[in-house]
């Protein structure tokens, strides 16, 4: 080589290169490390090595090895979308509850069901008992491609087609096969494409799920921080054979409740509680005593969930009853809030959204009771969507921290019920396409076949929403004095003595003016004193 | 002529001063635990107050092992022989500087009504503010030891607090009866030099 720099220049060059590739090769390696613990890679499969055109002919090529999978998903709430409470009777679920959100399902199948682990609920008519209608793809997709859109009755677009519609973009068709041979286990995404999302949007519905936790830092989530812990939504709500445990629909509450909680050393119960981690007296530190007693009467949530809604804001109020208005020019409109959310849509009404909420405290034993459509309901009162069970004295009660999320909404002033009412389709009867109440509510009825006055208005409700997710790290849990001096936290919570927030007010007053007018007392004593002196001895005082 | 008399032995003495300041400190973060002002923040005054009452535990062992081993115990023995010309003293002859019907020796060091008073607090006070305390202080064991049955925070609370304002009014009026020796100070020096100058 002549030039002796050109020649060093590219003996570097040849050097480093291996260094240049080595992030992508660190990537592979982790993405095989990953895979590494599977028995399987799913792209060797035969029977995924083909172009799939639906999402139900994927699933019966799962089922030619996973024989059970669909068996054991037909038996789960993301399937069933039913409960049946054991201990109220009532019957739960989407399929069944009348929410204070985007109300119900029934009459809105197409555009509900993209959150149902199914494809083709489009109407009543559904078959629950076809094993290809499970939908493998949404659970167990690893790519991030696969995605399912509302008004498809819970498939994934096969073509390219434009949503939301009129928005200008495009959804595109999905590769299932690129899909299917890359499956793995659920993960944040996954969980989170329609449990971060409820509602109708990020962080909508909960206030403590949001995408937020898809990377959280430690200050958000301790224990799904990515630097830190790194838990999946799975690490707590352990699954065996797709049954998923933890349901806000049966909450797990007190250790009490031996039936449902699961702790180190017995083997049934539920694993997604913080007790079966972290036992029942969690507390090593300085007051370690003290804290763990709180623990009796608080549920952890209490103080480790100083807040909910820390990373987004969460909507907190929606108003069905204002909407329908059109701008200027006779066309449904949305305005924005100084934060840039949603807080009118003609097609949904006004909402607002809060961040940083402090929650509400109630008494809960896990037990809780839901106005049903079939509840003849009080409209003079607030009606209460689902009422959280519990006292300071049936010794299964914690006090916890929920979101309480208030709205108005339509109910049969003939009946005094809440009402279905339709707000997605392609017909002349959806609130969202028509505006207009009276056929929304009428085909929502019919949808569901129930009697129907006519007649509506709007009553206020709200519900309650269990505050357990996004655990702030120690140094951000609620010090003694946010519930011990005022304001104080739980000043409303019922059945608590609060040193220093319940003293008695009648022994302070006496005590006080007492002690002030013992103090008087023996002042006016000692001027007295000093006065009967001067008086005694006026040779010392000014004299004469 | 005066003379001085040794009254307060060099025990007695530091415990008077190391309970005198000991109680304050209680009273100062006690009613901070309580609610009724912020000073040190709630978290400080709880550890304070019970760093404070741990330590007023062990002087008192002592204390008490003091007055029955030098039987210094029968200086709060009750009695009502001049009780009535102690009250008339302080409400007529201190202003017209009338002679102090008692007179101090080191056998009976307190006047009647002192004793009284004394014998009041460590009965009555004393032992509902020790005994509520020391219910409040195993808060945390009384589910474990099944006293959840019959102790509610709540009464222990208001009758520990209702003790604290007896200490209160009685540190109130024991301060200011400090003054009404022979010179104002003359008592308080006795509780620091043991020497008390009488007539």
């Amino acid at each position: 080589m002549r030039n002796p720099f050109l020649g060093a220049l590219l003996a570097l060059t040849l050097a480093l290169a291996p260094l240049a590739g080595a992030a992508t090769d660190a990537e592979a390696a982790s993405a095989a490390r990953a895979t590494a613990k599977s028995t399987a890679d799913h792209a060797a499969f035969k029977v995924l090595q083909q172009p799939f055109k639906s999402g139900p002919e994927v699933t019966r090529a799962c089922l030619t090895c996973h024989t059970e999978a669909a068996k054991q998903v037909h038996k789960s709430k993301h399937w069933t979308w039913e409960f049946l409470n054991p201990e109220t009777q009532q019957r739960l679920g989407k399929k069944h509850v009348i929410n204070n959100f985007c109300t119900a399902v029934p009459s809105n199948y197409e555009f509900c069901t993209a959150c149902h682990v199914g494809y083709g609920w489009k109407d009543e008519k559904f078959d629950f008992t076809a094993q290809e209608n499970v939908d493998c793809l949404v659970c167990h997709d690893t790519t991030g491609t696969y995605r399912k859109i509302p008004g498809l009755a819970g498939h994934p677009p096969y073509q390219d087609m434009e949503f939301p519609p009129k928005s200008g973009r495009i959804a595109k068709a999905t590769d299932l096969g690129k899909v299917a041979r890359a499956v793995g286990k659920s993960s944040r995404d996954t969980c989170g494409a329609c449990h971060f999302l409820g509602g109708g949007g990020d962080a909508v519905k909960h206030g403590d799920l949001d995408t937020s936790l898809k990377k959280p830092g430690k200050y958000l989530d301790v224990h799904m921080a990515k630097d830190g812990l790194n838990f999946t939504c799975g690490t707590c709500h352990m699954t065996s054979g797709h049954d998923v445990p933890g349901s806000r629909y049966g909450v797990t509450v007190a250790k009490s409740d031996a039936a449902r909680m699961h702790m180190r050393g017995r083997a049934e119960g539920n694993p997604a509680t913080c007790e079966s981690c972290h036992g029942d007296k969690p507390h090593k530190a300085r007051q370690a005593d003290r804290l763990n007693s709180h623990a009796t009467k608080l549920a952890c949530q209490t103080c480790h969930i100083p807040e909910f809604a820390r990373a987004q804001p969460t909507k907190m109020k929606w108003d069905w009853s204002t909407a329908g208005k059109m701008d200027e020019k006779g066309k449904p409109f949305k305005l924005k809030d100084s934060s840039g959310h949603e807080s009118y849509d003609s097609r949904k009404g006004d909402f607002s959204y809060e961040s940083n909420v402090i929650p509400t405290y109630v008494w809960f034993n896990g037990e809780v009771q839901y106005t049903l459509r079939e509840t003849r309901l009080d409209p003079s009162k607030v009606v209460e969507i689902n009422r959280f069970e519990g006292s300071p004295d049936d010794g299964k009660s914690k006090v916890w921290p929920i979101k309480r999320f208030v709205g108005k909404q339509p109910y049969d002033i003939g009946n005094n019920q809440l009402v279905v009412f339709h707000t997605y389709g392609q017909d002349d009867s959806a609130l969202w396409s028509n505006f207009n109440w009276d056929k929304a509510i009428e085909y929502g009825m019919r949808e569901i076949g129930a009697e129907y006055s006519g007649k509506f208005a709007f009553v206020s409700t709200e519900m309650s929403w269990p505050i357990t997710h996004m655990v702030a790290p120690k140094a951000d849990a609620l010090a003694c004095r946010q519930c011990h001096t005022p304001p104080g936290r739980l000043d409303n919570v019922p059945g608590l003595y609060i040193p220093g927030r319940h003293g008695n007010a009648l022994m302070d007053t006496l005590g006080w003016s007492l002690a002030g007018l013992t103090l008087l007392g023996v002042l006016g004593h000692g001027a007295g004193r000093i006065f009967a002196s001067r008086k005694a001895k006026p040779h010392e005082g000014e004299g004469k | 002529m005066s003379e001085r008399i040794y009254i307060f032995k060099g025990f007695e003495r530091f415990w008077h001063w190391a309970q005198a300041g000991l109680i304050l400190f209680m009273l100062v973060t006690g009613f901070e635990v309580h609610g009724s002002y912020k000073l040190f923040g709630f978290e400080n005054a709880v550890d304070y107050h019970t760093i404070a009452a741990w330590t007023l535990v062990g002087l008192w062992c002592f204390a008490i092992f003091w007055h029955f081993t030098t039987g210094e115990w029968r200086q709060y023995i009750p009695t009502f022989d001049k009780v009535t010309d102690m009250i008339k003293f302080y409400a007529i002859g201190i202003f017209t500087q009338a002679p102090h019907p008692y007179h101090v020796n080191p056998q009976r060091k307190h006047n009647p009504l002192q004793r009284l008073a004394y014998l009041g607090i460590l009965a009555v006070a004393g032992p509902l503010i020790w005994v509520t305390g020391w219910f409040y202080l195993f808060y945390d064991k009384w589910n474990e030891w099944g006293w959840d049955a019959f102790l509610s925070l709540e009464w222990v609370a208001f009758f520990h607090t209702l003790a604290a304002f007896v200490f209160l009014l009685f540190v109130i009026a024991h301060v200011y009866l400090t003054t009404t020796g022979h010179t104002p100070l003359a008592h308080i020096k006795a509780m620091i030099t043991g020497w008390e100058k009488v007539d």
